[in-house]
This record gives C-alpha cells, structure tokens and sequence, in this order.
C-alpha cells in the first residue's frame, strides 16, 4: 500500500505540475479572448464519431472564412482565432471540451456549437458564467428562450417553422393525397410534425426511428400498407437515403418531402451510391443559397474563399453553412463597435437587421433569439436541387405561412461586411 | 503443550496481519483525501473539472479491476452499467431533487441491473461471459428508445442539481464528490479484497476446481464479484451524471466500455494503483491527443488520435511491462 500512496502522490502532483505551465497565460484584457489584436471565440463540433459525416465540414469551412477576414486585416484591427473542439457528438465530452474552451483558453463566446443533446447539455454551464452561446447549430426550440437563456441565439429555421411550410406545401400542391410522417424520436422529429400538422392536419400515419438502429424496413412497412402517398420525413442525410432505398426495395413510391436537415444531394446520393436516381424529384426547403447555383454571388464569395483559404474542400451545403454562420459573426462583431464586450455583442444581435446569404431575415430581437424564420422549397432534378415558387416566413406558434418577397441582397465588393 | 502454543503462536501471528492490513488501506485513503482537497484549492476550474473527472472514472476503474483482474471475470457492459447508474439518478433527482436519495438510488438499482447480470454470468466463462456482456452494452441506447416516455430516446435526460452549498465553485463541488465516491469505494474494496473474500476471489481465477474443492463457494463468489463491482459502476454513473449535468445514450457508447477495459490493462489488472493510473490516462491521453493535433494544425484527425495514442500506449506497456503500470518496479528506488 505505500506504493499505492506513492504512485498516488506522484500522480497528483503531476496533475497539479502540468497545470501551473498553462495558468499562467492570462491577458490583461478584463473581457475574456478580447484584446487589441485578437478575439477568440470556440466551438463543439463532431469531427469524428457517428454524426460526423458532412457536420465535419462545418468548422474548417466557418474557420477558413475568418482566415480570410484575419488576411484582409480583421475586424476592428482584431484577429478571429477560432478554436474547434471535436465532441465525437457525446454529451459527456461536449461538457468536457466546452468547459476546456470557456475556463482554460478564456474564449469570448462560444459560435455555433452543433447539436441538440451535446448542447443542451452546457446551456446552464454557458449561462453562469455569461458566455454569448451564438448561432447554435440547430433547429430546436431550446435556443429560443431570452428570459432563460439570455446569452443563447440559434441560427437553422427551427423545425416547427420549416414542418409548417412543408405542410403547406402539401396541402397546395398534393391535396387529396394520403400524407404521412416519418421522424427522428427526439425533439428534431416532435417539432417538425407539430408544425407538420399546425398546417396539414393530423397524418395518416407517423412512425419513428433512433440513430442507434439503422433498419427502417418496419416502418417503411408499416407506411407502404398504411397506403401512404406522400412521406414527410424529419430525418438526417443517412436515414433519408436509407429510408428511400428500403422503400424502393419494397415496391413503396410516394413522393417524398424531406427536411432540408436531411436532403443536400451531395451528402444523400453519397449513401446512396447507385441508388442515387432515386433522390430524383424530392422535395425540401433550404435558406441559404444552393451550392449548385455559380450565378450567386455568395456562392461565387463562398467557392473564391473555399478554394483559398479551405484546401479547395467539396463543396457542400456544410460549407455554405459554415460561411454563412462566420459572415453573421463578423457582421456582429462590426456591430458591436470598437469597444467590444460580452454584452455589446449580444446587443447588437438582438439588434438584428442583418443582411447576409439567407433567403429570409433573421429573426433575432430582445424577446426572440430564434434564428432564420422561414425557407424556400427546393426539388431535386437532374441530381441537383433547385429553388421553386417563392421564400416563405412563418414562426413558431399559429402565425400565418407568409410568403417572403424581398430581393436577396449581394455581398459586399470584397466580401467582407461592414459596420 | 509445545502443540498448543505452537497454534496459539500461528494464531498470533495472522491475527497482527490481519490488523495491519484492516488498517493500511486507511492511510493512503486519508492522504488522498486531503491532498485532493489541497489540489481543488490551487488547481484552476478547468484542471478540477478533469481532477472529477478522474474520479468518476476511477470509481469504476477500481469495481472493474477486481472483477477482471481479481476473480478473472471479463464484463465489456460496464458502461451499461453505469448508464443505469446514471439513468435513475436523473430520474430520482429530477423527481425528488435530493442528491444523497438519488445517489443511493443510484447504486441500489445498478447493484440489482447487477445480481441479474452476474447470475448469468457465474454460469458463463471466457468469450461467452464477454458476449453476454456486450450484449448488454448494446442493448441499453434500445431500451432508452423504446420507452421513450420515461426516457427521453437518444436526447436523453437533463439532470437537475442543487447548487453547490456556500460559495463553494461548481467544479469543486463536482470534483469533492467525486473523489468522495472514489475514496469510499476504494477504502471498500481494498478492505473486502484483503479478507476471506478476496482469498476466494482468486482462488476462483485460477482454478474453479481446486477452489470448490477448498470449499469455496464458486458461484456465490462470481456473482458477489461481479454485483460488488455494478454497485461501483451504478456510483460512478450517477457522478458521471451530476458531471454533465444531462444523461443521454451517447454519453455511454459501447466503445465507453471497450475504454474501461483497456484502462484497467494498462493499469495494472487486479491493483487498486493500476485503477488509479487507468483512470488518470482515460482523461490525459484524449487530451493530450487533442492538443497534439492543435499544435500540428490538424483539423481532421483529433478524435482518431486519441484512439491512435491509446492504442499505442496499449502497446508499448504491454511490451514494456506485460503486468500494467502499476507492475513497473522502479528498482533505483528499492537498492537504496
């Protein structure tokens, strides 16, 4: 037992030891991961594990665009450094890297941390120690709570916004037709059919899957004999293409209309691999403008930046994403001003009035820190999507599906914004 | 007369033994205790988080190398174990918001998870018993999914938790009871292993036969083995819940598992010490990894390096010293 006590020792001290090295580093500065020269704000992220395929891509695309701003000068004489945290997409780790990023690299703010479990999670964490929780990358509604949470702000339409303009959509355009349901059994899923049927009606039919189980051969069953026409489906981009080739297998053709969460071509025909024709005419939305489109000139930006400064990286809609949720964070800390500070950043978003890439304005003010608040619909031919009719805006609750007709703005000449 | 006080003399002799090794445990226990305590005043909040961190683990990591290592039992579904650990703390706090009920919840439903599993077990050996196991490790993220009323599917639970009494800083309140429950395990198990039953416990790994025939009851051993060892992991869940403050499948992946295994190898199977060291590498080499891949500019491969880094040091200890860390005898310290 004196070795137990003497390996006991050593190894705390050793933990004890490693630590003063990294203490010492603090700067002068009383906001934290501000100085004159330099900002630095951090992220979760999974770079590996189960949901990292595609999400992966956020975090270098969003970074390369900040390495572009820190070339051209940065913002307000600043430097962005952007420190990416992988959480392999588990909570625990989430708890972990998030706490590495605020108490030991003192970051300003926490932008865009992927994830409705992983960030749920570190809310309460980011709270009390008065962290700005920006852009959450994700449409739950949990972000959207300024009395309890009035640090976080979300970015995607949340998932009721977009399952209202998806319900529309069907009730328009293919009414009289069997309509049913088919989500992720988490709040993705709830949220979506919730708006699903605030617009269409109760379904016919809705079934559910967990990401733990990749078989939806019950549940494509179950909505083939249920006589299904159409399928709405909250689904991520590998149970899309899952949940269309096992229908195809059993002889199931409804037309399918899937969450923008779930439907980028790219990443979908990928799982895919020879089945990819069958994506051909499915319908979804998005906001941001379509990777497929080189008459953009944000895709333009967006291609001129990935190509300089990303390693020329596929380019996706996680790397539309990515710059999008960077140039909003440029945008406010330009808002914020010279004398920057945790809470002028989060005025300045509550500010809003933002023009940026997306279709629809932002919906940020003192009493709604939702994110994007409506999407336009999207089909896909010829193995690309492509934008149909017209932008929609709708909220949460039992506001109206409004159509959105204000042209889209053009970014600035060298794609950077401005105060 | 030479006779008797021959086995009055035998009897001496074991009895001082035994007094001195009911009390050595104590000792180390003790400076452990305050010597953390010392560490979570100096320490920064980031450093005390992983020092809980460490605790967690090693609440575990200590059940398990007596299982393993000890009675030569191998179980891949401790981290199941652990997530009913967690389960029901989040659902006791959630309901009763009193953090001693819900520990003691915590450990009492686990210990039950573990009297079902272990006998099963006691009737299985060698890959069959590591497949039961694994089944059980794979089989918990359904259960979440299938009653996803109670459980909240793959979102899981939030945890709700008393703040920290006084002005006393979350992480050192995290890190307090942490230790507190790794400290209190620790203290039992080096207790119960020094007795009768830790005699029993190997006398079963090496030989089930030999040991029937000394009239050891084998089953019984299995099974006291392996629900000794769930009431440390259902402890250990329930601090890994009051850690991330939420509970959720993903937080207990059956690579969790698979991890626990390896920490205790490298350790040291059977030692308290190699627990200890075990649990310290599960919370260093990830982040040693991650670092690593930072200073080299990687974006790409920091959550692989970590496997990479374990695996390597997997390697490297079991050529180096096939007994674990704790194995390694540092013979300049011990000619002196």
């Amino acid at each position: 037992m004196k070795r137990t006590t003497a390996v006991f020792l050593t190894v705390l001290l050793f933990a004890g030891a490693c630590d003063g090295s990294s203490s010492t580093s603090g700067s002068g500065s009383s906001v934290p991961g501000v100085t004159d020269s330099e900002v630095v704000v951090g992220t979760h992220m999974p770079l590996t594990g189960p949901a990292a395929a595609g999400y992966s891509k956020i975090a270098p695309a969003t970074k390369a665009y900040f390495d572009f701003v820190n070339a051209n000068g940065g913002i307000n004489g600043r430097k962005i450094t952007y420190k990416v945290k992988d959480d392999a997409y588990n909570p625990a780790t989430t708890q972990q890297v998030v706490r590495e990023l605020v108490l030991q690299d003192k970051v300003f703010a926490i932008l865009n941390g992927l994830g409705t479990p992983t960030h749920t999670g570190v809310l309460d964490f980011l709270k009390t120690n008065k962290v700005p929780d920006l852009f959450v990358a994700s449409g739950s509604r949990n972000w959207n709570q300024p009395d309890k949470y009035p640090g976080t702000f979300g970015f995607n339409p949340d998932y009721t916004v977009e399952g209202k303009i998806l319900g529309t959509y069907v009730k328009q355009n293919l009414a009289g037709k069997k309509a049913c349901f088919l989500g992720q059994d988490d709040d993705f899923g709830k949220d979506s059919l919730a708006g699903i049927e605030k617009t269409l009606g109760p379904v016919a039919a809705k079934q559910s899957y967990v990401t733990s189980n990749p078989n939806v051969g019950p549940q494509m069953g179950a909505l083939k004999a249920a006589g299904c026409q159409v399928v709405l489906m909250a689904t991520i981009p590998g149970f899309t293409a899952l949940s269309i080739g096992t229908a195809a297998k059993i002889g199931f053709k409804p037309q399918f209309v899937v969450s923008n969460v779930g439907a980028d071509p790219a990443t979908v025909s990928k799982a895919l691999g020879a089945a990819a024709p069958l994506l051909e005419g499915v319908v979804s939305t998005n906001y941001l403008p379509l990777t497929t489109d080189d008459a953009s000139p944000w895709i333009q930006l967006y291609k001129k930046v990935n190509a300089q400064y990303n390693n020329n990286a596929e380019f996706d809609n996680n790397v539309v994403y990515g710059m999008s949720v960077a140039y909003l964070f440029v945008q406010s800390l330009q808002n914020a001003g010279k004398d920057l500070t945790r809470d002028s950043i989060i005025d300045a978003v509550q500010k809003n009035g933002f023009k940026g890439p997306g279709l629809v304005p932002l919906r940020f003010s003192a009493t709604d820190h939702a994110g994007y608040g409506g999407e336009q619909l999207t089909t896909v031919k010829n193995g690309k999507a492509e934008f149909f009719g017209q932008a929609y805006t709708t909220d949460d609750g039992d506001g109206a599906v409004q159509p959105y007709t204000a042209q889209p703005v053009t970014p600035p000449q060298n794609g950077i914004p401005a105060a | 007369m030479t006779d008797v006080e021959e086995k009055r003399a035998a009897a001496a002799v074991p009895e001082i033994v035994r007094r001195r090794k009911r009390i050595w445990p104590v000792v180390p226990i003790v400076i452990g205790a305050l010597l953390v305590v010392l560490l979570t005043y100096t320490l920064p909040p980031f450093r005390n988080y992983q020092l809980a961190t460490i605790g967690a683990y090693f609440t575990v990591t200590a059940g398990l190398t007596v299982l393993t290592g000890l009675n030569g039992q191998l179980s891949l579904g401790h981290g199941a174990l652990m997530a009913t650990g967690a389960y029901t703390f989040a659902l006791t706090q959630n309901r009763w918001l009193h953090t001693p009920v819900s520990f003691v919840a915590a450990i009492l439903v686990t210990t039950l998870a573990g009297v079902v599993i272990g006998l099963a077990a006691a009737r299985l050996r060698g890959p069959y018993l590591a497949g039961l196991t694994l089944a059980v490790a794979v089989v918990v993220p359904s259960v979440t999914s299938t009653f996803d009323e109670t459980f909240n599917s793959d979102m899981g639970l939030s945890v709700a938790l008393d703040p920290p009494p006084g002005t006393i800083p979350m992480e050192r309140w995290q890190a307090w009871l942490c230790w507190t429950g790794a400290l209190v395990t620790v203290l039992s198990l080096a207790t119960l292993v020094r007795g009768r039953f830790g005699r029993d416990l190997r006398a079963v790994r090496d030989d089930e036969t030999a040991a029937r025939l000394a009239g050891v009851d084998v089953a019984r051993t299995k099974v006291l083995a392996f629900v000794v060892s769930a009431a440390c992991a259902g402890l250990a869940g329930a601090l890994f819940a009051v850690l991330a403050q939420s509970v959720s499948p993903g937080a207990f992946p059956l690579t969790l598992s698979l991890f626990l295994v390896m920490a205790i190898v490298i350790g040291g199977l059977g030692r308290l010490v190699g627990a200890l060291l075990g649990a310290v590498l599960l919370v260093a080499l990830p982040a040693l990894a991650q670092s690593a891949g930072e200073s080299s500019g990687s974006q790409h491969l920091e959550g692989n390096l970590a496997l990479v880094v374990f695996g390597v040091v997997l390697v490297v200890v079991m050529l180096a010293a096939p007994g674990g860390l704790a194995s390694i005898r540092f013979n300049l310290w011990r000619k002196r």
